[in-house]
């Protein structure tokens, strides 16, 4: 099971400076939060975490990432096997339109090119029920994605990720765009998953943080244009009943934010 | 005052309500100003056929937007006359599409038989009543589909460098040449390929330089418009595709032309249907041929276009019959091709 280490990471859109250096540690097995208003650089920080922010044209970062003690910005590393093995569910589901459930799941796997169709249908079935899908969608598992509701369709995602056997999975506001009771199942989820993956969820719903992780991580920013930073990280028990900082204090009873 | 207003919207009902000009009342007062016009037409010296029409259009409309006036208020006659308006061009547009394709059908279908589409012109004279378009289907189908086999790969790739790839001055100079090419008016197209191809290498008239001169005209379009299909593909999908760990590559040709291949395939008609109708490139490229020519790369090949142009010039009803045979096969072909690239990329999508 993998350990994030984050040591002064910073990172860049352009000239615009989002993120300043984090120094963070993730637990394995563990459900790591992100908190913090909008606009603190807590999206663009997980988003380094397995090289997606380089996507973005122009965006870059500064710092090391370290897993199991290897920087993933090293030289040699190649950010697609990075990508396998730290999965990433996103803010809105976005399951491929062209694809059925079943072709969705399988996704990371088949355009990998590595497995036949009949390795595959095992896998599928197992990705759908780690994300407490698979009762729902067996008997329709050629139907398109998109068929799902929004909740489904994030369960989907999820399963989607979990396809590929990665080791860590960053969520990304992954219930922001869900009914509460979506929201519940896939709290639900992340506490199951967390026995088998290190997770990083980034939220903007401090219930939530509260719910579902063991540590969290307030980050905030001065003013708006200045880059986000780290203000302190803790067992979440903590954070949310003495934390040490008085902006954490401030914002997790709702003074600011 | 304001207050009392809304307060009083909100006590009496009769604020929100309004007239509803009804389905009879419009027929009614449409019919009347109708029989104005034509009242107009009957007294006084007006006379025309096209004016009779354009008076009457008017005055009916008139009518019904002045009972939408009388009856429902100002906001309504607005609506009422934008909708109008709108009926009249979509009905005009489909006038013209009409009737193109029904005279066509009407007098293309006299020559049309089997013998049309089984028999070449070899040795039939303009006031022959026999000869068909066998050579100039076969020659309009094999030098379409390579032009499509040149153009529609590269155009794509194009495309895709320019929306994958493509920053800077090199991309900004492609679309700028893309753009220009847009413009090239056919002709110049055919003179290219007629002084480098035919002229230059030597290699003389034949359905290949034909299909060269089309695919020109057919880069640009496949170009722009898969560029913008493929554009509105949403970047989330992307993301999705690289977060998996798939290779970029591998997410352009998985996820994002199957996402953009409806459209893709659109544009691919477009440019398609816009090149089958061509006729001045292929006067200088695949020169014509009364014979059949089985063989696009040598000797010159006959077309539909060219077919239709060398029958329409003659001034024989035999051979003017020819000609709109041809043009009502042409107009099959193309949609033949496009119901054929329809049914293709449907197995793409689920739904």
């Amino acid at each position: 099971m993998k350990r994030i280490e984050a040591n002064h990471v910073s990172a860049w859109y352009g000239t615009f400076k989002a993120v300043e250096d984090v120094t963070l540690a993730i637990e394995p097995k563990q459900v790591t939060a992100l908190i913090g208003p909008s606009g603190c650089g807590k999206s663009t920080f997980i988003r380094t975490l397995n090289r997606m922010h380089e996507v973005i044209p122009g965006a870059r970062i500064d710092g090391e990432v370290l897993l199991d003690a290897e920087d993933i910005y090293a030289s040699g590393i190649d950010p697609v096997s990075v990508r396998r093995t730290i999965g990433m569910v996103f803010q809105r589901p976005n399951p491929f339109p062209t694809m059925s459930i079943r072709d969705n799941v399988s996704a990371g796997l088949r355009l990998n090119g590595t497995r036949k169709k009949a390795e595959l249908d095992p896998i599928v079935e197992r990705a759908l029920q780690g994300a407490g899908l698979w009762k729902e969608v067996r008997d329709r598992l050629d139907r398109p994605g998109a068929s799902l509701s929004g909740g489904q369709q994030q369960r989907l995602c999820i399963a989607r990720a979990i396809a590929v056997e990665p080791q860590v999975l960053l969520m990304d506001e992954p219930c922001s765009a869900l009914d509460p009771v979506s929201t519940l199942r896939i709290e639900d989820l992340i506490a199951e998953l967390k026995d088998q993956y290190t997770i990083v969820i980034v939220t903007h719903n401090m219930q939530q943080a509260a719910r579902v992780s063991d540590s969290t991580a307030f980050f905030t920013l001065e003013v708006a244009g200045d880059p986000g930073r780290l203000v302190e990280v803790g067992p979440t028990s903590k954070i949310f009943t003495k934390p040490d900082d008085e902006r954490t204090e401030a914002y997790i009873t709702g003074r600011f934010g | 005052m304001n207050m009392s207003k809304s307060a009083q919207a909100i006590i009496n009902p009769s604020v929100l309500r309004c007239g509803r000009l009804g389905p009879g009342q419009a027929v009614a007062a449409t019919a009347g100003g109708v029989a104005l016009a034509a009242l107009a037409f009957w007294l006084t010296p007006l006379q025309g056929r096209a004016g009779f029409l354009l008076v009457t259009y008017l005055a009916g409309t008139t009518g019904y937007l002045l009972a939408a006036s009388k009856i429902e208020g100002r906001r309504s006659v607005v609506d009422r006359l934008a909708a109008v308006l709108m009926v009249t061009t979509v009905g005009i547009c489909l006038l013209a599409l009409g009737s193109v394709l029904i005279y066509t059908a009407v007098r293309g279908v006299k020559a049309l038989d089997w013998y049309f589409f089984t028999h070449s012109m070899n040795g039939v004279g303009p006031r022959d009543d026999a000869g068909g378009a066998y050579h100039a289907i076969v020659g309009t189908l094999q030098q379409v589909l390579l032009a499509a086999l040149f153009a529609v790969p590269s155009g794509l790739l194009v495309a895709i460098y320019l929306t994958e790839y493509g920053t800077g001055r090199l991309a900004s100079l492609v679309r700028t040449v893309i753009d220009v090419m847009v413009g090239i008016p056919s002709i110049v197209a055919g003179l290219f390929i007629y002084a480098f191809w035919v002229l230059g290498l030597r290699r003389g008239f034949s359905g290949l330089a034909a299909a060269m001169a089309l695919a020109i005209l057919m880069l640009p379009i496949v170009v722009r418009s898969a560029e913008e299909m493929i554009k509105l593909v949403p970047p989330a999908l992307r993301e999705a595709a690289y977060a998996l760990g798939i290779p970029r590559w591998r997410a352009i040709l998985r996820v994002v032309l199957p996402t953009a291949s409806a459209g893709i395939t659109t544009g691919v008609m477009l440019a398609v249907a816009r090149v089958t109708g061509e006729t001045a490139p292929l006067l200088l490229t695949a020169f014509g041929f009364d014979s059949i020519q089985n063989d696009p790369f040598s000797g010159p090949q006959s077309s539909l276009p060219l077919f239709v142009f060398g029958q329409a010039s003659s001034a024989f009803s035999a051979a003017v019959d020819r000609a709109w045979a041809g043009a009502l096969t042409l107009i099959a072909v193309v949609l033949l091709l496009t119901v054929a690239a329809r049914l293709v990329t449907r197995r793409n999508r689920l739904v």
